[in-house]
Order: C-alpha cells, then structure tokens, then sequence
C-alpha cells in the first residue's frame, strides 16, 4: 500500500493549505444539509404515533449524540497515532478536537434533558445510558483540562492521547448500555441487528435524521480543520511557512 | 524490539487492559447497573418489603383501574411474572394499558407494590399515525423482552 500521500498531508504547510480549500465547502454543505433537515423534521416529518410533535427533537439529539461518540472515537486513533508514530499533526488532532467533541456531548445531554421531561416525566435520572454518556463528558473536560496543565504543547498533547485511549473503553459501554442493563433510555432506532431487518423508522421521518446527520458530521468536519489551522498557526508561528502564508494574506 | 514497537506495545496493553478491567467491572456489577427491578425479580423474593426499588415493565391491558382521587391500579409485567401496583399522582402523558413504565416504590406487606412515582419508558420505534393505524398498532408495541430480570430466564 501507498502510504505518500498520507506523508505528504501530515507535513503541517500541505495540510494547512487543503484544510484551507476543504474548510469552507465541508462548512457551506453542513449549513445547507442542517438547514434542510431542520425544515423537513419541523414541517414535512408526519409526529409521531405516540410522541406527537415532541419527538421532533430527535434531529437535533441523536446526531449530536451520535457524533459525541465517534469524535471520541477519532480522538482515540489520533491518541494512538500521535503516541506510536510522534506525528505532530495527530497531537494536534488530539487536542483540537476535545472542545468540540465537549459541545456535541453538551448538547445531546440537553436535548436529551428536554425530551425525557415531557415523554418520561423527568429530566434526568441515573440509568446507564444517561450516567455513562455525563461520563464521556467529563472525559472531554479531563482532556481539555490536561491539555492546558502543561508548559509544553508537545508533551500536553501526549498526556491528552493517554487520556483519550484509556477513556475510549467507555464509548461502547455508552453504546450498548441499552442493551446490557435495564434502562429508561430505549434502545437503538437506526443502528441494532433488529433495526437492519425491519426498519424502526416510517421513512418520511428517517431521511431528514440521516440527512441531519450527515451535516452535523460535516459540521464537526468544518470545525476540526479550522480548529487544527488555528493550533498549527500558533505552534508553527515562527516557521517559514506561516510567514509565507500570512504575507499572502495581506 | 525498535522503540516504535515497544510504544506500539505500550498502547495496545493499555486499551487491552483498561477494556478487560472494565469488562470484569460492569459484569460483577451487572445488577447494580440496572436501572429497575423486573417483576420476577421482586416475586421472587430479591427486594424486601418496605426497601425502596424501581420497578419496571408492562402496564398489563385491561388492569388500569382508578380510584378515589388520583388513586390509580395497575398490573405491571414482565415476560414471566405480574405485580400488582397502586399510585397516587399525576401519571406522564404516555401512560396507558400495553406502555412500559418504571415505578419507584416500595413492595408493601399485602404483596403489592405501592409507587410514590412512575415514569413512561418509551420504545425506540417512530411511526407516523396513519402508518400506525394502517397497522392497528396505535397503543403500541413494546415487548416485554425489554425488561431483563436477573432471576428467571427471558422467553418472550
């Protein structure tokens, strides 16, 4: 296997100048798909047989949900990558993605908060799905945390990686924990063995989901090349390259 | 063994070990992590009276009777065993004969299980309502096979 390319897009020049071009289109086709899906969930989806207009919430909280989990996920693998090959771009992949993996955990926690309200009866409470998903959130604190005890970027973001790889073995107790214990949480609409052989979803509420989906994955896409720019503009700031680049811009 | 290798290695042990604990920590605590109780597990005998429990499973059809006041009775079921449960107070709106629901209460002397709050568990199905209609399930279909007791096996 070839791996050049992946060579050439981990020297920080070359990827800063593709997260350039990619960044704005991932940003446009995200606001255009959200925007979408959020007309077509409010408007076109029938409510649902049981939940009437409160399930509409589900286009907001299980993307956000969804995503919450695969950033750790990928937070993991660059923790992985970063620690093993000392790849400078992982490291930085590491650290720029916590905040927004925190965000999307933030707001799946409330929108999750506001539908159990009316549906369940109250806001909160402690089964295995809920508690293990506030987890995860604080692993996103601990990693945001970690990052900024250190004086020394590259040995910050190390400590970040270690972090992020012991705490991935929480993603499928968050994943399958509606299937291994009792909780209020139901189980899996769009991905269980079950849900593959009969659909859980009347399709004319499942594409606006996928299709908010889709655009809250590249939403996060968006965020995390110009988070990951930022950081290499300021770890990078003396080197030649970033001078060039900023006096293009001027 | 480069020093590539052994940081390869270094990683690999860490996620092994940190998933085997974690394995090993959420089986010895299996029913510590259930949120409710089932039926079974509270006729068989593994809640003592007056200890508080959640209790969860199917609001049998046909057993919804009320009372004075907000005084509300119900049988509640899993695959395997019934209880009979009493409530006073406000229900969530999607309580109904055939819902499953979690109760949290205290089994009494007379064998019935007395709820001080009762929360709707919904399922993970979205039907439209005509959709629903079409298929005559517009009271829903949840199965017990949801409520996992750990005393008796399951056969839905």
């Amino acid at each position: 296997m070839n791996w050049t390319w992946f060579h050439r897009l981990g020297s920080p020049p070359t990827f800063f100048r593709f997260a350039e071009k990619l960044a704005p289109w991932l940003a446009a086709l995200a606001l255009l798909l959200i925007g979408l899906a959020g007309y077509a969930g409010l408007f076109l989806a029938p409510p649902d047989y049981q939940q009437g207009d409160a399930f509409r919430i589900i286009y907001v909280h299980v993307p956000t949900a969804a995503i919450s989990l695969s950033i750790y996920v990928l937070m993991a693998v660059a923790g992985a990558v970063a620690l093993i090959w000392r790849m400078k771009l992982a490291e930085i992949a590491v650290v720029s993605a916590a905040p927004i993996g925190a965000s999307f955990t933030a707001v799946a926690l409330i929108t999750g908060m506001l539908w159990g309200k009316p549906m369940w009866g109250a806001y909160w409470v402690w089964d295995a799905r809920l508690t293990s998903e506030l987890v995860l959130f604080f692993l996103y604190i601990g990693v945001i945390a970690l990052n900024s005890a250190f004086n020394d970027p590259r040995a910050a973001a190390r400590a970040c990686a270690w972090l992020a790889l012991v705490g991935v073995v929480n993603v499928p107790i968050v994943k399958y924990s509606v299937e291994w214990w009792n909780s209020l949480h139901q189980g899996s609409t769009l991905l269980s063995v079950q849900a593959i052989q009969k659909p859980k979803m009347s399709f004319d509420m499942l594409w606006p989901l996928l299709m908010s989906l889709a655009g809250f994955y590249l939403l996060f896409g968006a965020a995390l090349l110009r988070r990951m720019q930022n950081l290499l503009l300021e770890r990078e700031r003396r080197a030649r390259w970033v001078q060039d680049w900023l006096g293009e811009q001027n | 063994m480069t020093k590539r290798q052994s940081r390869m290695l270094a990683v690999a042990a860490l996620v092994l070990g940190v998933g085997l604990a974690a394995a090993f920590g959420v089986t010895a605590f299996r029913k510590n992590m259930m949120y409710f109780q089932t039926p079974s597990d509270l006729v068989a005998g593994k809640s003592p009276v007056g200890a508080k429990v959640r209790l969860g499973g199917l609001v049998e059809r046909g057993s919804v009777s009320r009372g004075e006041g907000l005084l509300v009775r119900f049988r509640l079921a899993d695959c395997v065993k019934v209880i009979a449960v009493r409530y006073e107070g406000i229900l969530p709106d999607l309580f109904r004969e055939g819902q499953g629901i979690v109760a949290t209460g205290a089994l009494a002397a007379d064998g019935q299980f007395v709820a001080d709050e009762v929360l709707a568990k919904h399922d993970e199905n979205y039907i439209s309502p005509d959709l629903a209609a079409s298929l005559k399930e517009q009271g829903g279909k949840h199965s017990c096979g949801e409520f996992k007791n750990t005393t008796a096996t399951v056969t839905p």
